[in-house]
């Protein structure tokens, strides 16, 4: 199958989703949870037997105790109390990028060897950017529309789509490879019978994860639901990204390369 | 060695590490366990800084005695540093009442002896006192514990000198016969009784207007020793325990629900291969439940979400393999050349594509303590048990169902 005949499209429509989300962010910026920001959640469970969370902004004891009084008396139950200062703060985003850019030049530098081509590395690590903006801008809209908050499980399921990305990025490259070695060929060729042969492959990976995220955000409650939310967009955009970023860039850069040889 | 004999091999594993996942008590976090969590802040501005570790410790130290004398069970008690400012992270599992705890921990409890030195007024005023602290402070006690006073019947407080600490008190006493002694905590006076004569037998007795609650915990708080830096709370959580077992049973049915889905699916793909793999899987989720409990690994809500993640990935290196051999099966003569030649040809791309996780994991988990990364926190327990699932992943995707692939594609060519 020709899949790289397409692969303007497929930038556009990455690009598409990625410039909503970068507008999201300018424009409504992300809802930050406790853990940014500090304060307090009460989570209550009443009469009814149903459970509801109150988020309250930092303040004094004296109001926290009337607070909680009110509820006492309405016979809820208290069934979590989290009073925090912000835990994350501006050194623990700080770390939490350099571990990234650390990552992205280790992996940058880990796929060019393998492959020996820097083309290689670099477009997997496009892949891998493309990925976090693609979750980070869902997550500003989300909160826009929905009141979904970022926190520490955010990062968490950020830092864990970075290696899936990457992870199915070098099974796509890899049989690229396999396949040049074998019979060689232009590169757009190869890309194209290797997409088609890794593409079962990389759907039936993702349905499994698929699989075991949609029974955590049906059953698994309310505490990681946005969290399994978060992985199942990275999953998504990860498997999407392999063939259709990774290895749509490298076609392009190598046609670039080519014409720029002949002219 | 034979197939055979691995596959008896892998089966001793899997029968050990099922026993250890029956028979020990996984760690549970506190968001699943019920509990409370106490961040202090402590002050530690007018320390210099070569002594600062060395009174974190001491800190750390005390705070933990004064929990554990509270009699509450596996309690932690950790140090931590967020942002420039040094922390103690206490966590009591089952308390769910924070402000008693709070009180305990929190107070600093800096006990002092002073000698009262009475200023005389000038020109008939009131005479005023001051106070002049002396040496006998609360280093010097040997132990302390709750008492009666004799005259009242209220509540009061023992207190035992170490030979040291009794020779301090006898001559303080002796040189303020007729005279008040305060007895200081926490820089307020707590109380300040007349001195009748020299005190020798190294005790003595705080009254004051104490419950009998706060005379234990008192108690508790000298035999711990004083705090050697002030702390206050910044942080405070307290879990339910019921809505930690509601978090517990949702999960396993979430995780259950899931893996049939994972197995029926890879049974409908890849039928007796998808059987095999399913086994593979089995015995992923049994050596990293008894790896969890053995090493061992406290789950928390995230940590169970990341192993269940696992599990579907797990998978991943059974479905590169199994696609590989679709391609690979009429090209060869045999069904087992078709297999090893799969497993060649696709343990390339595991190794390329593990590696490289294993670089991430390797980077958040910062084993060696590279200060511009995570020292500490749940970014690093995380990449642990994601390096944890890789590792066993590859060990039970790869080497478990070759073997048994191996065994039982001989034995069917045999049976034909």
């Amino acid at each position: 199958m020709d899949w790289m005949k397409y692969r303007w499209l497929y930038l556009i429509i990455s690009g598409m989703v990625i410039l909503s989300g970068i507008f999201s962010l300018y424009k409504w910026g992300l809802k930050y949870g406790v853990d940014f920001t500090g304060g307090t959640l009460i989570e209550y469970k009443f009469e009814n037997g149903k459970n509801q969370t109150f988020k309250y902004p930092p303040m004094d004891e004296a109001e926290l105790d009337k607070i909680r009084l009110d509820f006492k008396n309405q016979k809820a139950t208290e069934v979590r109390f989290e009073n925090v200062g912000p835990s994350i703060g501006p050194e623990l985003v700080k770390k939490t990028i350099t571990a990234i850019i650390i990552s992205a030049g280790g992996i940058l530098l880990w796929v060019s060897l393998r492959f020996k081509s820097f083309k290689f590395g670099l477009s997997a690590v496009l892949g891998m950017l493309h990925d976090s903006l693609v979750l980070i801008g869902s997550f500003s809209l989300l909160g826009h529309f929905m009141g979904v908050e970022v926190d520490f499980l955010f990062v968490t399921a950020l830092l864990t789509i970075l290696s899936f990305s990457v992870h199915d990025t070098i099974v796509n490259y890899d049989r690229i490879r396999e396949i040049k070695k074998k019979q060689g060929g232009e590169l757009y060729d190869v890309a194209n019978e290797a997409t088609s042969e890794t593409m079962v492959r990389s759907l039936n990976n993702s349905f499994t994860i698929i699989f075991m995220l949609l029974a955590l955000i049906l059953l698994g409650g309310e505490t990681i639901k946005w969290f399994a939310v978060a992985l199942l967009i990275g999953t998504v955009s990860g498997t999407y990204s392999s063939p259709f970023v990774s290895v749509a860039i490298l076609v392009t850069w190598d046609k670039l390369q080519m014409k720029l040889k002949k002219s | 060695m034979s197939p055979l004999k691995k596959i008896i091999l892998i089966f001793v594993l899997f029968l050990v590490c099922l026993y250890f996942s029956i028979n020990n008590e996984i760690k549970l976090g506190l968001d699943l366990a019920g509990g409370s969590q106490l961040v202090f802040e402590a002050d530690t501005s007018k320390i210099s800084s070569d002594k600062k570790n060395s009174s974190l410790e001491s800190l750390r130290n005390v705070i933990e005695r004064r929990v554990n004398l509270f009699g509450i069970s596996e309690p932690n008690v950790q140090t931590s540093n967020f942002e420039e400012k040094d922390r103690i992270v206490v966590e009591l599992p089952g308390i769910n009442d924070t402000k008693e705890a709070q009180a305990l921990i929190g107070k600093t409890a800096q006990l002092v002896f002073a000698e009262v030195i009475e200023i005389p007024g000038k020109d008939g005023a009131t005479p005023s006192a001051s106070l002049k602290p002396t040496d006998l402070t609360g280093a010097d006690l040997a132990e302390s514990g709750v008492d009666f006073d004799q005259n009242t019947g209220k509540p009061a407080v023992s207190l035992t000198f170490t030979k040291e600490g009794g020779d301090k008190f006898a001559k303080i006493t002796g040189d303020n016969v007729g005279k008040p002694v305060a007895i200081i905590l926490d820089n307020e006076v707590v109380s300040a009784p007349n001195v009748q004569e020299k005190i020798v037998g190294g005790t003595a007795q705080i009254t004051g207007s104490f419950t009998l609650d706060e005379a234990k915990k008192l108690s508790i708080q000298l035999n711990a020793g004083a705090l050697p830096v002030p702390v206050r709370v910044v942080e405070e959580r307290t879990i339910g325990a019921t809505l930690g077992a509601e978090s517990i049973s949702k999960s396993i049915v979430a995780g259950l629900v899931g893996l049939g889905m994972v197995m029926l699916f890879m049974i409908i793909s890849y039928k007796g291969l998808g059987l095999v793999a399913d086994i593979g899987l089995i015995v992923f989720g049994v050596i990293t439940l008894a790896l969890y409990k053995l090493i061992p690994v406290v789950l928390t809500l995230p940590g169970i979400a990341g192993f269940l993640l696992s599990v579907g990935m797990a998978v991943d290196s059974n479905i590169l393999i199994f696609e590989r051999f679709k391609e690979e099966k009429d090209k060869h003569s045999t069904i087992s050349d078709a297999l090893e030649v799969s497993f060649g040809r696709a343990w390339d791309s595991i190794r390329d594509a593990n590696i490289a996780t294993l670089l991430t994991a390797f980077i958040l988990a910062n084993p060696l303590d590279w200060n511009f990364l995570h020292t500490s926190g749940p970014v690093r327990g995380f990449a642990i048990t994601l390096a944890l699932g890789i590792a066993i992943s590859l060990f039970t995707g790869i080497i478990v169902s070759r073997n048994l692939l191996r065994l039982f594609v001989k034995e069917r060519r045999t049976s034909n």
